[in-house]
């Protein structure tokens, strides 16, 4: 067993026994919630309250001075590229697209080196590193073509990370907390997307022709940002932490009995007889959610539209307009615990549809006439909701229902069904946006929003209750 | 925790190292820019008032030093001569009636855009917010209509919306709306495109105006003409954008696509004879960028990047009439050049016949 996947605190805790698996995770595991005693409520409420696991804390580190690095240079690439290197309107448009769609794609690719290689940690590790790179790249070129090129590196290294980061986070949680697991790693991550931008500014209003300054200081968050990743963050092994908790015994692990070796004596063998497979996507209960994300994504035509409905009203949007997304991070950012430790509470399915009404509440603020600041900073703050019902909440529905084997491609896949569907919504509700008008076109994704949502409600129903797939898992076997 | 302390160390070293570097860098980018400030300007100046009483050039100032980025003017009987500085800093601007539109960046925490009026003594008379960084504005020739593009800082993963604004304004502050709300017709028909894109307004008077149709999926530009009563956009031509018309109307400068001797795809401007409909290209005026000025009804003016100095421009000149039109550099160190041709302090005291009543 790698020494790296146990956790101190862990072994510490557990009780010594042979054959028990390997943990993959940091903090107490529990049976299953099978009765409903007081005892045991109480129980699973302790687990809910439970520390997050030191490995999410690391990754949520991990994520925030990353996002410092990307969202500095993001923040000022449009202003570097027009006024520092004078580059035309149309120039900047292909930049932006770029931007756009260069990820989507490599998240199921990310996950599937993540879950065949059974090395988590360095696919993220090489999908941070990529983007590392490109920090550096800005450094040394000015041309379009190369910066363009950066651009769309940056997006492929995010596009791999996402979804081997997200099934680490998943491995080394507590099931009964997930949700707020991914909370604090999305609340840590979105603290360095609000910083990172302001950070940038005010670099730039000190030095108004700082943009090296802000490269270099990317570059170095981005080299601490990856050194902590690849020397705090234990080499998890979900798959082989699997197999190892569903093969107990030493006859089941296939190595020759003896007398008074114990189980752990030998190596693991090598998991030569793991086949990877799709089948996952199959699965009834993780075919639902899919299905479910993908036609709320459908639905989700993309905030710059709620943004830019809002401008064309409200003075106060106009003046902020730059920096509306910030506003949404802000809330994002404040808004990602809360809602994930609601999400373990009542249910992680239910709040990731509930959370799409938090955004037909923004597309109403954004119809209404007569906006007003008020309005405007409510819009903001309906966004920020959605996204912490939605994006961390969808790695845990997904997370707890996938088999560890395959959970970083499950993760990958839904990551990529969401990105698409939202992207195919934009591009849709663009046609609206022309043909019907600003305000009715955005009243009706509105409206079909808001009917949308009881039937996925209904089609998600217990979701949330352990089925048969976090049973085969080892993240509830019992730990005896 | 034993185990862990060699790895610890590491990161403490590379932490340690990362931020030294960093810090380094970001103390000498600080020591060089105060050096920079503190320095006079790189170019020989004169007193404001004798250049801007009589026709005179303004454009901004990208020369290092002091004076970087701030509105300045040269005469127009000697543009090679010294510049006189103001003390305002625009991104663009142009001439409306005697009014000045400065597109500027309100740096800070919270860095925005704006747009602002300015009078004859330089102060601000009017602002309102642009969606994000200046790109080009530019009035009808009797100043009663602005219009600004803006490239929007547009931050979202999932987003297909235009990269720019452009809106047109009254000089009474009325605002006229984003051009992209308004009809649209491409060869006749009505242009479905959802990702329309127009930019780079240019008057021919207080209601006609050319400007820049875009559309990535249709993969090509037009020049277009518009009409501000009828909130109509037609298209002209296909290819080329950035249009701007000569002060009598007859001839419309643009850039425009044309392989260079090593066969890569270039950004060269034209000139389209209106009356005629023939085009020539310029391609010596390879590595401009944006919009023209007219000099005079034969010369453009157009600004162009020092490829060694990338923050720097330079603003070059090219007469069309010549046998053999080179461009030259006119203005060394500037950028957003204009024309302001008929103007005195006499004049100026009686504009207030016309006033620019601020709004908001």
């Amino acid at each position: 067993m790698d020494p790296t996947t146990q956790d101190e605190q862990t072994a510490a805790d557990q009780p010594v026994a042979e054959c028990t698996r390997p943990t993959t995770s940091g903090t107490r595991q529990l049976p299953p919630a099978t009765g409903r005693t007081a005892e045991e409520i109480r129980a699973q409420r302790a687990a809910r309250n439970a520390r997050v696991s030191s490995t999410v804390v690391t990754l949520g580190i991990v994520s925030l001075l990353t996002d410092i690095s990307s969202e500095s240079v993001a923040a000022i690439l449009p202003l570097y590229l027009t006024t520092a290197l004078g580059m035309t309107t149309l120039a900047y448009g292909f930049v932006d697209g770029l931007m756009q769609g260069a990820s989507a794609l490599v998240r199921i690719a990310g996950g599937w080196a993540a879950d065949r290689g059974d090395h988590p940690k360095w696919v993220a590790f090489a999908g941070y590193g990529l983007s590392a790179l490109t920090r550096a790249g800005l450094l040394l070129t000015t041309g379009f073509v190369a910066i363009t090129s950066l651009v769309a590196i940056d997006r492929v290294g995010k596009g791999l990370r996402t979804s081997p980061r997200d099934a680490m986070i998943a491995a080394s949680s507590n099931p009964k907390n997930l949700g707020r697991s991914f909370g604090v790693h999305r609340m840590l991550d979105t603290v360095g997307a609000a910083v990172g931008p302001l950070l940038a500014f005010v670099v730039l209003w000190l030095l108004p022709d700082g943009y090296h300054t802000v490269f270099v200081i990317s570059f170095g968050c981005a080299v601490i940002g990856l050194a902590v990743l690849g020397l705090m963050v234990p080499d998890l092994r979900p798959r082989q932490a699997s197999w190892l908790g569903a093969h107990q015994t030493r006859s089941e692990r296939k190595l020759p009995s003896c007398k008074g070796c114990t189980c752990s004596d030998g190596a693991v063998p090598t998991l030569t007889e793991r086949p990877f497979s799709w089948r996952f996507v199959t699965e009834p209960a993780l075919r639902r959610v899919l299905i479910v994300a993908g036609v709320l994504a459908l639905l989700t035509v993309g905030d710059g539209f709620v943004y830019l409905s809002l401008q064309a009203r409200d003075g106060f949007a106009t003046t902020w307009f730059p920096l509306l997304y910030v506003g949404t991070n802000i809330a994002y950012m404040l808004l990602a615990i809360p809602v994930g430790r609601l999400a373990d509470r009542v249910g992680r399915a239910k709040v990731f549809v509930a959370a799409h009404a938090m955004l037909a509440g923004a597309y109403a603020c954004a119809a209404v006439g007569g906006a007003s600041a008020t309005t405007t900073i409510a819009a903001l703050a309906l966004l920020g909701a959605f996204y912490a019902g939605t994006d961390g909440v969808l790695a845990a529905v997904v997370g707890q229902r996938a088999a560890p084997a395959v959970r970083a491609s499950a993760i990958g896949t839904a990551q990529t069904v969401v990105a698409v569907a939202r992207m195919a919504a934009s591009s849709a509700f663009g046609v609206l946006w022309y043909t019907l008008g600003r305000q009715p076109a955005i009243v009706w994704v509105g409206v079909l929003l808001t009917l949308a949502l009881p039937v996925c409600w209904f089609a998600l129903r217990g979701i949330d209750r352990p089925g048969p797939a976090v049973l085969t898992s080892d993240e509830v076997a019992p730990a005896r | 925790m034993r185990r862990m302390a060699p790895r610890t160390i590491a990161l403490v070293a590379i932490v340690a190292g990362v931020v030294i570097s960093v810090g380094v860098e970001v103390g000498s980018a600080v020591r060089s820019h105060r050096d920079a400030s503190s320095a006079a300007p790189s170019v020989a100046s004169t007193p404001l008032e004798a250049v801007i009483t009589g026709p005179h050039i303004l454009f901004r100032n990208t020369l290092p030093g002091a004076g970087y980025g701030l509105v300045a003017a040269v005469p127009l009987a000697d543009p090679t001569g010294p510049r006189a500085f103001t003390t305002v800093a625009c991104d663009t601007l142009a001439r409306a009636g005697e009014a000045t539109v400065c597109l500027r960046t309100v740096r800070g925490v919270a860095t925005t855009y704006e747009a602002a009026t300015l009078d004859a003594g330089w102060a601000t008379v009017q602002t309102w917010p642009l969606s994000g960084i200046p790109s080009s504005t530019r009035s009808s020739p009797d100043g009663t209509m602005i219009a600004t593009t803006a490239y929007i800082a547009n931050h979202c993963s999932t987003q297909i919306a235009p990269p720019t604004e452009t809106r047109i304004r009254g000089s009474d502050g009325t605002d006229l709306g984003n051009l992209e709300s308004w009809t649209l017709l491409v060869d006749g028909a009505p242009f479905a495109a959802v990702d329309r894109n127009l930019w780079d307004v240019s008057f021919v008077d207080d209601d006609t105006f050319y400007v820049t149709v875009g559309s990535q999926s249709a993969g090509t530009t037009w020049l277009a003409t518009g009409t501000v009563s009828t909130r109509t956009i037609t298209s002209v031509r296909a290819g080329g954008q950035n249009p701007a018309v000569s002060p009598d109307g007859s001839k419309v400068a643009y850039t425009t696509p044309s392989q260079d001797q090593a066969g890569r795809t270039v950004q060269v401007y034209a000139v389209l004879d209106v009356g005629s409909g023939t085009q020539t290209l310029y391609p010596a005026t390879e590595g401009g960028h944006g919009q023209v000025e007219w000099l005079d009804g034969t010369t453009f003016l157009y600004a162009a990047p020092r490829t060694d100095q990338p923050a720097t421009t330079d603003v070059w000149a090219l007469d069309t009439s010549a046998p053999d039109p080179r461009p030259q550099v006119l203005i060394a160190g500037a950028w957003s050049p204009t024309v302001v041709r008929s103007t005195s302090s006499e004049a100026r005291r009686a504009a207030t016949a016309e006033p620019i009543s601020p709004s908001s």
